[in-house]
């Protein structure tokens, strides 16, 4: 059975959820605690949505100092799968994994809702570009992603952009990008919420289009 | 030795407590108080914490059934879902902190739910709230409602509990005394319930979570008199939240509560440290020993009187069994929390408190409790509102009325306050903010649980025996809409000040009527609050019993939604409306406030129509269920309306029809294949069903003989969805 380690921060509120929706497309979720200094064998990581270490400071500024980090990083560049959901994508902004920062929301609210999003840029082990569109929930402060010239000409010159609110960020983000992976593509950074969209009873199940893009890449 | 201030009558006076209360202090200690002990009397016999003037009448509620596991006088009310589980709820007020400071005030009303919750064991798993504020116009209004909803969103988002369900209205009563009231549930093992309680002598105490601080001294007390010009001064009584703090202390305590190590929990909310220690001694007919100077400080140069009486959030007492202090350091060092053991259990029912080994307070438990004042106010009924005008013209253009009642700020979309809620996180979350009730599975059972607030201080006002009775009935109904039958009530009592007659009158009347409809209705009230004194100078608020009704049903989700579809037929359970008083028509479209007795209230109706609505849900036989309430059948129907358009036929066209509030009726939506199991079920149920017509196009006609009403569903949107961003900004 494929493992997945979904690392909980002092903070972090949607580890549950991630271990949840790993588990109903017949993975192993292996929680992981923020003090761990050593990582288990896993074939991918998660850094899951929340609010660690409260958020203060900065978004996910506390939480790349945590011990399990490096070894995430060691993971990461081994080339091994990790995604970062809303928080996760600001501690892997922040430990430089991904490209950008994430500010404050251009209306400087909290938003929950749905949005749309369009799959594109290179394949990754949690995306499948080719244009399709999901909706899938946001439910974050800080979600404007931002870039300066340099990194987004390299970044969307790249095919890095891989999700991007395809009716016009509600959050500000520059050239409405909601998600972006690494060069290599192994690390992604996610502001929605798939692990919310995965059955049919409780939003909807386009979020499955992560889940299943990882069953197959570690096929 | 401290230095105390003299004990004078002003002090005493400036403690709230009057010259009878002092008496029965001294009389109970046999000797004059300490300053220090006079400011645990204080807080103590505060309305808020003593229900002094409301105990009596809510003696009269229904707290048993079969389900109910506990009931008020704990932290939070249990009731039992069945297969080992239970469902663990509260309804508090934080109004008058949330008026002084927002943000905060609403921020420490969420995490302070939170904590009841979770201290009797249980996983939080959904937050509500109830909010009340001033006329938009008000200059004070706006800045209320940003800061309130901010604050609840930042403490529950931080949290990770959803905010499934809620309501906000607005009254000019409410200007200058703002309602905030926060609910929480959460799912506990009914083998797991933990109790505030101290066990017996020798057991150890421990003070778990944030330090002490010199905030929200007095809050207590505080919240139990009337605002005037000064309360701005208040500013200090008013706690600092951190979500980050009780999101730690959560999962720490839940941590510890699967070890055997616990004898009691309760958690440091109104008049802090003081109430949770005298409060868990109480129940177990026990004394304590505390050593104030081992308390976590994060000021300096604090007295014992600052310290019993502080208000500082996200904190803890918890009672150890002897030898097993270690656990509780490990555990709390994993979650980097501070931690100390601050004293022990004792059999001599006295309460005491030392500084550096010196006493400072020694008072017998009972006194702080059971001999706390209770009083029976006077009552004086008020006279009834005059009847609605027998020669009230109605406009012409009732589609216009339905516009302006579609932009009302009572009925209008509130999603600009709930999307700053995360009310998915949990993913359980099945239906959320926007239809009659929220729906939230148990995850591995079949089990699904149905949350609804509501309130209206209008009904209330004009009969708070009935008014009250037909609120709980609508929350019996809502639930109904998404196919659960209720398990039982919290209830958050918000009325002005009891030393008026005609307000407590208001009061008792509230309780009956709500006695009435639940005994009728069979739902347990299992826990709630009081918060009395909201008026600002003479002027008190309309009568506000918030209710919080929690259901449940097994099987599987219900395939309901809130808007129509193409192709439906339209129906309506129950009755003709006609009755006009007390409703949102009147009072904006006539400016007719305070006019008219509230629809009346018949429980055979309701529960016929309840048992109808849970089938028809429940079987998947309905697309839409909603429920006529606020501006009647034509506002239900209209929104309904928002996305597809319908051509109805009704008997009626006037007014009354139309907006009349009338209970014991919902709007219901189907495919035509489904018309016999309709009829079925409504006839089995005894409901009268008028069918209306079908759902389509992009108008909502309403016919009466003529056309009454003929609307583009694009101008319900826009007027529904536009007029709160367009003021919230």
């Amino acid at each position: 059975m494929r493992r997945v380690a979904v690392v909980t921060f002092p903070g972090s509120n949607c580890d549950a959820d991630a271990r949840h929706a790993v588990r109903l497309f017949g993975m192993e979720a292996v929680p992981v605690w923020h003090k761990d200094t050593a990582l288990p064998k896993v074939d991918a990581v998660i850094l899951p949505g929340g609010f660690s270490y409260g958020d203060y400071l900065r978004c996910g500024a506390i939480a790349r100092f945590s011990p399990i980090m490096p070894e995430v990083v060691r993971f990461a560049s081994q080339g091994g799968p990790v995604l970062g959901i809303c928080n996760g994508f600001q501690v892997l902004c922040e430990v430089g994994l991904v490209p950008g920062v994430l500010l404050r929301n251009s209306k400087l609210r909290f938003l929950c809702q749905d949005v749309n999003l369009r799959m594109e840029g290179k394949p990754t082990p949690w995306s499948r570009p080719g244009g399709e569109t999901i909706r899938i929930p946001i439910a974050h402060m800080e979600g404007h992603w931002f870039a300066d010239d340099e990194t987004l000409a390299r970044v969307e010159g790249e095919g890095q952009v891989i999700f991007r609110y395809a009716d016009g960020a509600p959050n500000g983000a520059m050239r409405d990008v909601a998600g972006v992976c690494n060069a290599s593509g192994n690390v992604v950074g996610l502001m929605p919420h798939p692990e919310r969209y995965v059955e049919a009873g409780v939003g909807g199940t386009d979020g499955r289009r992560v889940f299943e893009a990882l069953v197959e890449a570690l096929a | 030795m401290i230095a105390s201030p003299e004990i004078t009558p002003e002090v005493i006076a400036s403690h709230g407590l009057s010259p009878s209360e002092y008496d029965v202090v001294v009389n109970g200690l046999g000797r004059e108080p300490t300053y220090t002990e006079l400011g645990v009397f204080s807080v103590m016999w505060s309305e808020h914490c003593s229900y002094k003037s409301s105990r009596i009448h809510l003696k009269r509620l229904p707290t048993t059934g079969p389900r109910v596991v506990i009931g008020p006088g704990e932290n939070a009310g249990v009731v039992d879902i069945g297969d080992g589980l239970c469902v663990c709820f509260k309804m508090e007020s934080h109004n008058h902190p949330s008026y002084i400071e927002p943000y905060q005030g609403a921020a420490t009303g969420v995490g302070g739910i939170l904590r009841d919750v979770f201290t009797m064991g249980a996983r939080p798993i959904a937050l509500m709230d109830s909010l009340r504020f001033g006329r938009l116009e008000h200059p004070k209004t706006r800045a209320l409602v940003q800061g309130v909803v901010a604050g609840i969103g930042g403490y529950g988002n931080c949290m990770g509990i959803p905010t499934v369900a809620g309501e906000t209205r607005f009254d000019e009563s409410y200007d200058g005394n703002c309602l905030v009231n926060a609910f929480c549930a959460g799912l506990v093992h009914k083998d797991r319930i933990f109790l505030g309680t101290t066990g017996g002598p020798g057991n150890k105490v421990f003070y778990v979570g944030a330090g002490t601080g010199r905030d929200g001294i007095h809050g207590a007390t505080m919240a139990s008199a009337s605002f005037d010009e000064d309360s701005d001064e208040k500013r200090p009584t008013v706690q600092v939240g951190d979500p980050f703090q009780e999101k730690l202390l959560l999962e720490a305590c839940l941590e510890l509560m699967g070890m055997d190590v616990l004898v009691g929990i309760q958690d440091m909310g109104a008049a802090g440290m003081t109430s949770s220690s005298v409060e868990m001694a109480g129940r177990a007919g026990m004394g304590l020993r505390l050593a104030l100077d081992q308390v976590p400080m994060r000021e300096t140069g604090m007295t014992p009187y600052e310290i019993l009486l502080s208000e500082s959030q996200e904190r803890m007492l918890l009672v150890i069994q002897p030898g097993k202090e270690a656990k509780v350091f490990e555990v709390f060092a994993k979650w980097d929390l501070r931690c100390a053991e601050v004293g022990t259990v004792t059999d001599d029912g006295v309460w005491r408190c030392t500084w550096h080994g010196e006493e400072v307070a020694a008072i017998p438990v009972d006194i702080l409790t059971e001999a706390a004042p209770k009083y029976n106010r006077p009552q004086a009924p008020r006279g009834v509102a005059p009847s609605v005008p027998d020669d009230l013209v109605p406009p012409a253009d009732l589609g216009a009325v339905l516009l302006q009642l579609m932009g009302s700020p009572d009925v209008c979309d509130k999603r600009w306050i709930w999307r700053q809620y995360d009310h998915q996180v949990g993913t359980d979350t099945e239906i959320g903010p926007g239809l009659d009730a929220a729906l939230v599975r148990v995850k591995g059972t079949k089990k699904h649980l149905g949350f609804v607030v509501d309130s209206n201080g209008h009904h209330v006002w004009a009969d708070p025996y009935v008014g009250t009775a037909g609120q709980v009935a609508e929350c019996v109904r809502n639930l109904a809409c998404v196919g659960c039958e209720p398990v039982g009530l919290s209830d958050c009592m918000n009325f002005g000040n009891p030393q008026l007659p005609e307000v407590m009158w208001e009061f008792s009347r509230s309780v009956d009527g709500m006695a009435w409809a639940c005994g009728e209705l069979e739902v347990p009230v299992i826990s709630g609050n009081v918060s009395l004194y909201n008026q600002t100078g003479e002027a008190s608020i309309l009568p506000t019993p918030g209710l919080a009704m929690v259901g449940l049903f097994e099987g599987e989700r219900p395939p309901v939604r809130g808007r129509w579809t193409e192709g439906k037929r339209v129906a309506l359970l129950g009755g003709p409306g006609t009755h006009l008083g007390a409703s949102l028509y009147l009072r904006e479209v006539h400016g007719l406030r305070k006019v008219g007795s509230p629809p009346p209230v018949d429980f055979d109706v309701e529960r016929r129509l309840n048992q109808a609505l849970r089938a028809l849900v429940r079987g998947g036989i309905v697309e839409v269920a909603h429920d006529c309430s606020d501006g009647g059948l034509a506002v239900a129907l209209a929104e309904c309306a928002l996305e597809v358009g319908a051509e109805l036929s009704l008997d009626d066209g006037s007014a009354g029809a139309l907006f009349g509030e009338d209970h014991g009726r919902a709007v219901i939506a189907y495919d035509p294949s489904r018309e016999a199991e309709v009829r079925a079920v409504v006839e089995a149920a005894g409901v009268p069903l008028s069918r209306l017509g079908f759902t389509g196009g992009d108008r909502l006609v309403l016919l009466a003989g003529g056309p009454v009403v003929d609307v583009a569903v694009a101008d319900l949107r826009d007027r529904w969805e536009n007029t709160f961003p367009a003021w919230a900004g």
